[in-house]
């Protein structure tokens, strides 16, 4: 496999472990514009344990994972107390708090970033994206899953209902803060180098996109939204410069209107967001959606009476 | 709890907000078995009772005791696994769940703890049978895998009874379950809510259908801007001068122009 295609799939495996990391408490009704942080925090932690003392991936990434679930865990008591917009400006803070301390911290290298030993080759984040897909499905069915969805549509009744709603939402918090320790160890030890420029705001808000444009409703939103999102730039790299040369031949260089080369990417993709926020608002794959594609149902159990 | 002692007993229970009294003083019981309708005028404050029963407000004075204890103070969340069941004015159901999940949240004070929270609910789950089951009782089961928003309004209706249900309660709690319900799917609830009383179960509806009231429920309690002025046979509940009052405003009039 080519380098190119190996980088690619390792940023798809990634990503969707990262996407399941912010739905999990996006499916609680939690928006978590903090991604980049927690993610920042199991890169980090994976890396400088790597960097620090030659400890084996395995050990480090479910270091990362560990932290980063402790910290989610810790921080989500004080943060889900607030909610809606404030919510989001509290995560959003966090993943600033996170940036600034790994900015003017020596260890872990501060703007030079750390190098990290103990490569992994693509199938590895391949695999975990597998079992974390898995994970999730598993989950979502789960009562545990039931009620993180009751509270998404509400929380008082969910209360009413005997639903311990905090706990719910610490637990749904934790876990996903611990997929994206995962998804920050994977990238750490993929790509052998990690400075905190990478873990920026923009990715924080990429990662809530993949989430909120694949569809919070069920655990195939974010593997649709986040593999459509990863690879459309990458498509959209050869086709674009394509087309321009296609353009080109037809009216020649002299044209009113720049043809589209490739650094448009962002400009389609950013247009696609807003048209998909106006037509599917819920999001690409909705619960509807899934009932309908079900081919095989269950069997009415046919109960007279 | 002996076999005197009230299911349910309010005693001089008063709420306010933001200092306009709701709730004065109002005390009543309600007897193990029992089919009670709370009735009165818009604003009488018949919701803002089930809100204090359920846990939603607490009382700023007064007690509410349930089966043999004072449960003024206990959280709503933990109200449902004694035995407090209600629905709701306005329909609130989750509209993201399916129709059989919402009737398993129901049953969420009934599987507790954290083991329960890890088990699938998939096809052969104890508990996705049982809710089926209800819902089969209550001529239901051609929906359970239908998503509650796209349901129409009667069947919805329904649904949030049989949720409560789920929860298998000592008191089911019904705010207004006729309300938007045709004739004849107001006569097929009678007969299924007198079903689940025979079955022991003990009904307190709000409702403003007095065909319902009078067909179903033994008693009645009236209020009146946040008073009780009957408490009584719902037979009798038509003759009594103050209710005649609060309905048909003979003396004030003016008060209840938009009752």
């Amino acid at each position: 496999m080519s380098g190119y295609w190996a980088g690619i799939l390792s940023i798809l495996a990634i990503n969707i472990i990262f996407a399941y990391g912010i739905f999990i408490p996006v499916a609680s009704g939690q928006l978590n514009l903090g991604g980049a942080g927690f993610q920042a925090v199991g890169a980090y932690s994976a890396g400088w344990l790597s960097a620090s003392f030659g400890l084996p991936v395995s050990v480090t990434i479910a270091f990362g994972i560990i932290v980063t679930g402790v910290i989610g865990v810790l921080i989500a008591f004080p943060i889900l107390r607030t909610k809606g917009v404030y919510l989001v400006l509290a995560t959003f803070a966090f993943a600033e708090v996170i940036a600034g301390a790994i900015l003017s911290s020596e260890p872990l290298g501060g703007a030079m970033g750390i190098s990290v030993p103990g490569y992994i080759d693509w199938y590895v984040s391949v695999i975990f994206a597998g079992l974390v897909t898995v994970f999730v499905f598993y989950l979502m069915a789960t009562r545990f899953g039931l009620t993180i969805r009751a509270i998404h549509d509400d929380e008082d009744v969910s209360d009413l209902m005997g639903v311990s709603v905090r706990n719910v939402k610490v637990a749904a918090f934790g876990i996903g803060a611990a997929l994206t320790g995962l998804s920050g160890g994977l990238y750490a030890h993929s790509f052998s180098y990690i400075e905190i420029q990478g873990f920026n705001a923009l990715v924080s808000i990429y990662v809530l996109l993949y989430v909120l444009l694949g569809g919070t409703q069920t655990a195939w939103g974010p593997l649709v939204g986040a593999t459509f999102f990863t690879l459309l730039p990458e498509a959209l790299r050869s086709v674009l410069p394509a087309t321009k040369n296609f353009l080109v031949t037809l009216f020649g260089e002299t044209g009113i209107v720049a043809p589209p080369d490739e650094s448009w990417r962002f400009v389609i993709l950013g247009a696609l967001t807003v048209l998909m926020m106006v037509f599917r608002p819920e999001g690409l794959v909705t619960r509807t959606m899934v009932e309908r594609l079900q081919f095989w149902r269950p069997v009415s159990r046919g109960v007279t009476q | 709890m002996s076999a005197h002692s009230p299911l349910l007993s309010l005693k001089d229970v008063s709420k306010g907000f933001f200092g306009l009294q709701v709730i004065t003083d109002v005390s009543f019981d309600i007897a193990a078995g029992a089919r009670m309708a709370l009735i009165g005028p818009n604003g009488a404050g018949k919701t803002t009772i089930f809100n204090l029963i359920s846990g939603v407000y607490t009382p700023d004075k007064g007690q509410i005791n349930f089966a043999g204890q004072e449960i003024s103070l206990v959280p709503s969340r933990k109200r449902i696994g004694l035995g407090l069941a209600r629905s709701f004015q306005n329909i609130r159901l989750m509209p993201h769940l399916s129709v059989v999940e919402n009737i398993m949240l129901g049953q969420q004070s009934q599987a507790g703890g954290l083991l329960s929270m890890a088990t699938p609910l998939m096809g052969r789950s104890r508990w996705r049978r049982e809710a089926e089951d209800l819902l089969a009782r209550m001529n239901l089961e051609t929906y359970p895998g239908e998503v509650v928003a796209t349901l129409p309004y009667g069947i919805r209706k329904k649904i949030e009874v049989v949720r409560a249900l789920a929860s298998n309660p000592k008191l089911l709690m019904l705010d207004e379950p006729a309300a938007g319900l045709n004739p004849n799917e107001t006569a097929s609830l009678r007969d299924f809510l007198m079903g689940i009383s025979e079955a022991g179960t003990t009904i307190l509806i709000v409702e403003h259908d007095m065909g319902l009231v009078r067909s179903l429920c033994d008693q009645a309690i009236v209020l009146n801007f946040g008073r009780k002025i009957y408490d009584g046979l719902t037979r009798d509940v038509q003759e009594d001068p103050l209710v005649l009052e609060a309905y048909l405003g003979s003396r004030h009039a003016q008060e209840n122009a938009h009752a």
